[in-house]
């Protein structure tokens, strides 16, 4: 009976192998050039010299240095690079409002009768179009220019986030306004309310939620660039860690690491705790 | 038993509305502190010679170096760049895979002791920026695009294992399911049934990190990782205005070709 109904045993092989085959060998083919344009030769990690220069540097991280007065360091230079953030947020935040509701196709008062007007059209476009460029320039080139002009410091650091976020923000929150249910809005709109009020009053409240959850997920990104903004002198945590770095200080290093790592991590439950409020 | 029912309804919103009070009042006293700790100096920037020497700074911009010469040189580090995010994103697609096997919790082989470490893993990779670890590398790589490659990698394993094993664990598991009873071993039900599911989603998040990586591969140079960065902060520092004006615009256009080019695959698979 076992036997009657018993399946000759199938091939155990894969049936779309030579298609994965193929794809595997096309991606190493392709993966070849750009191997060679980038000098990626992992063995030269396990060279002697640097293996010795990478194993000193890694063993001076244990133990991490912790005296009272390089921590209190460190943690000034933590808050610094969390202001940093939230200014350049704050800022940003500033001149993204205005500048959304600029651009946002869902205020337009002469598209309820069909085309939109062509100065508002083109008036949209110019302000979506300046929030595209804001938004390309990586936010350390941006600090880099501001080094030169304002000198060293914080300002540098705080104009940069700025001067990006505010694209971002922008972009984002044109797109999230434009997403909402457009009947409210008209509807206001019809009946003679002012672009402001129809915002207040059927845009602000459908979208809010949406809107505030990626404000904070912005600034938690902020704080992450503001490390990186230190980089190149504006001040905090990364101009710390840079320092430390050129001096070959596994220790202080070490500790810097730890409590970045500590500071992401607190930023990203506030966040995700700040979006489940809002939600 | 209505008014028992109403009775939480009414004390809501009053509640969520005096907890909103609170978090503004927290959120302004955290931004107030920020500008007040900060020593910003607007003076620089707001003041009318500020405003001459801020405009014979953007002069000097202009115009952009065109020379042949200084254009082939850009033109191989813009060709570097691309190399670096595309290899650095290729490597992290298949590191963060073999991540994310573990860090999903598939099945009960995975899920004892390997599930922690592993999102412990993804969480402190990702956690440090891409130029962090650039400059972690360059100790031991050396100067030049290698170090910024495997910057790269490194960071963005981090993210893709995080948000492949979030695709993982959110398809159906019904096929997964049919393999495992017929006795099918856990990685070949991996293979057969759930990342055919989850293929096309993985692909689109390798695309849109692939967008992120070229940005980042620009200005990874800055520590010295090879690329447009490299020569943008070589010139930058040197005061070769009309070349770092070249560069901006170099790295403006690499990146909205990738965004276009990573736009278009992303259509044509969907």
């Amino acid at each position: 009976m076992s036997k009657a109904y018993a399946h000759p045993t199938p091939a155990l092989r894969d049936p779309a192998w030579p298609g994965r085959a193929a794809a595997t060998m096309l991606a190493l083919l392709l993966l070849w050039p750009l191997g060679v344009a980038t000098e990626f030769r992992p063995w030269s990690l396990l060279d002697a010299r640097s293996l010795a220069v990478s194993a000193r540097f890694l063993a001076d991280f244990f133990p991490p240095k912790l005296s009272p007065d390089f921590l209190a360091l460190v943690l000034r230079a933590s808050w610094r690079t969390v202001a940093i953030a939230t200014a350049g947020v704050s800022l940003a935040l500033g001149a993204a409002i205005p500048m959304a509701l600029c651009a946002t196709r869902a205020l337009s008062i002469s598209r309820l009768a069909g085309r939109m007007a062509p100065l508002p059209a083109a008036l949209r476009q110019g302000v979506r179009a300046l929030l595209i460029v804001l938004r390309s320039v990586p936010e350390l080139i941006w600090a880099l220019v501001f080094v030169r002009v304002v000198g060293l410091g914080a300002t540098a650091g705080v104009l940069a986030i700025a001067l990006t976020y505010t694209g971002m923000l922008g972009k984002v929150y044109v797109e999230v306004l434009e997403n909402q249910d457009a009947e409210p809005t008209q509807t206001l709109l019809r009946n003679g309310c002012g672009r402001l009020q129809a915002f207040a009053y059927a845009l602000l409240p459908q979208a809010a939620a949406e809107l505030g959850a990626y404000t904070v997920y912005r600034w938690e990104c902020a704080l992450r660039s503001s490390v990186v903004l230190g980089f190149v002198g504006a001040g905090g945590l990364g101009q710390l860690l840079d320092a430390s770095m050129k001096m070959f200080d596994g220790a202080e290093v070490c500790t810097m690491l730890a409590v970045f790592v500590l500071l992401v991590g607190l930023a990203d439950a506030a966040s995700a705790a700040l979006r489940r409020m809002l939600q | 038993m209505t008014q028992a029912r109403d009775l939480p309804q009414r004390n809501t919103p009053w509640l969520w509305r005096c907890a909103a009070c609170w978090l503004l009042l927290a959120l302004s006293c955290l931004v107030g502190m920020s500008f007040w700790s900060l020593d910003l100096q607007w003076a620089p920037l707001f003041s009318a010679d500020a405003a001459h020497s801020m405009g014979r700074f953007l002069a000097e911009f202009f115009p952009p170096d065109l020379g042949w010469g200084f254009l082939a040189q850009v033109g191989r580090a813009s060709l570097e760049t691309l190399a670096m995010s595309a290899l650095g994103t290729a490597l992290a697609a298949a590191a963060g895979l073999l991540l994310a096997l573990p860090a999903a919790s598939l099945g009960q082989r995975f899920a004892n002791g390997y599930r922690t470490p592993a999102r412990l893993l993804l969480n402190a990779l990702r956690a440090i920026p891409e130029l962090v670890w650039a400059s972690l590398l360059l100790i031991a790589a050396g100067l030049g695009p290698f170090a910024g490659t495997l910057a790269l990698a490194i960071h963005t394993t981090g993210v893709l294992g995080r948000l492949f094993a979030m695709a993982m664990e959110n398809c159906p598991d019904g096929p997964a399911f049919a393999l495992r009873v017929q006795g099918v071993g856990s990685l070949r039900v991996c293979l057969y049934a759930t990342l055919p599911q989850v293929l096309p989603q993985l692909i689109s998040y390798t695309l849109y990190r692939w967008e992120n990586n070229i940005r980042a591969a620009a200005v990874l140079g800055v520590v010295g990782a090879g690329g447009l960065g490299q020569l943008l902060s070589f010139h930058m520092g040197l005061f070769h205005m009309h070349k770092t004006a070249t560069l901006l615009g170099a790295m403006l256009l690499l990146v909205a070709l990738v965004d276009f080019c990573s736009d278009r695959i992303r259509r044509a698979l969907s």
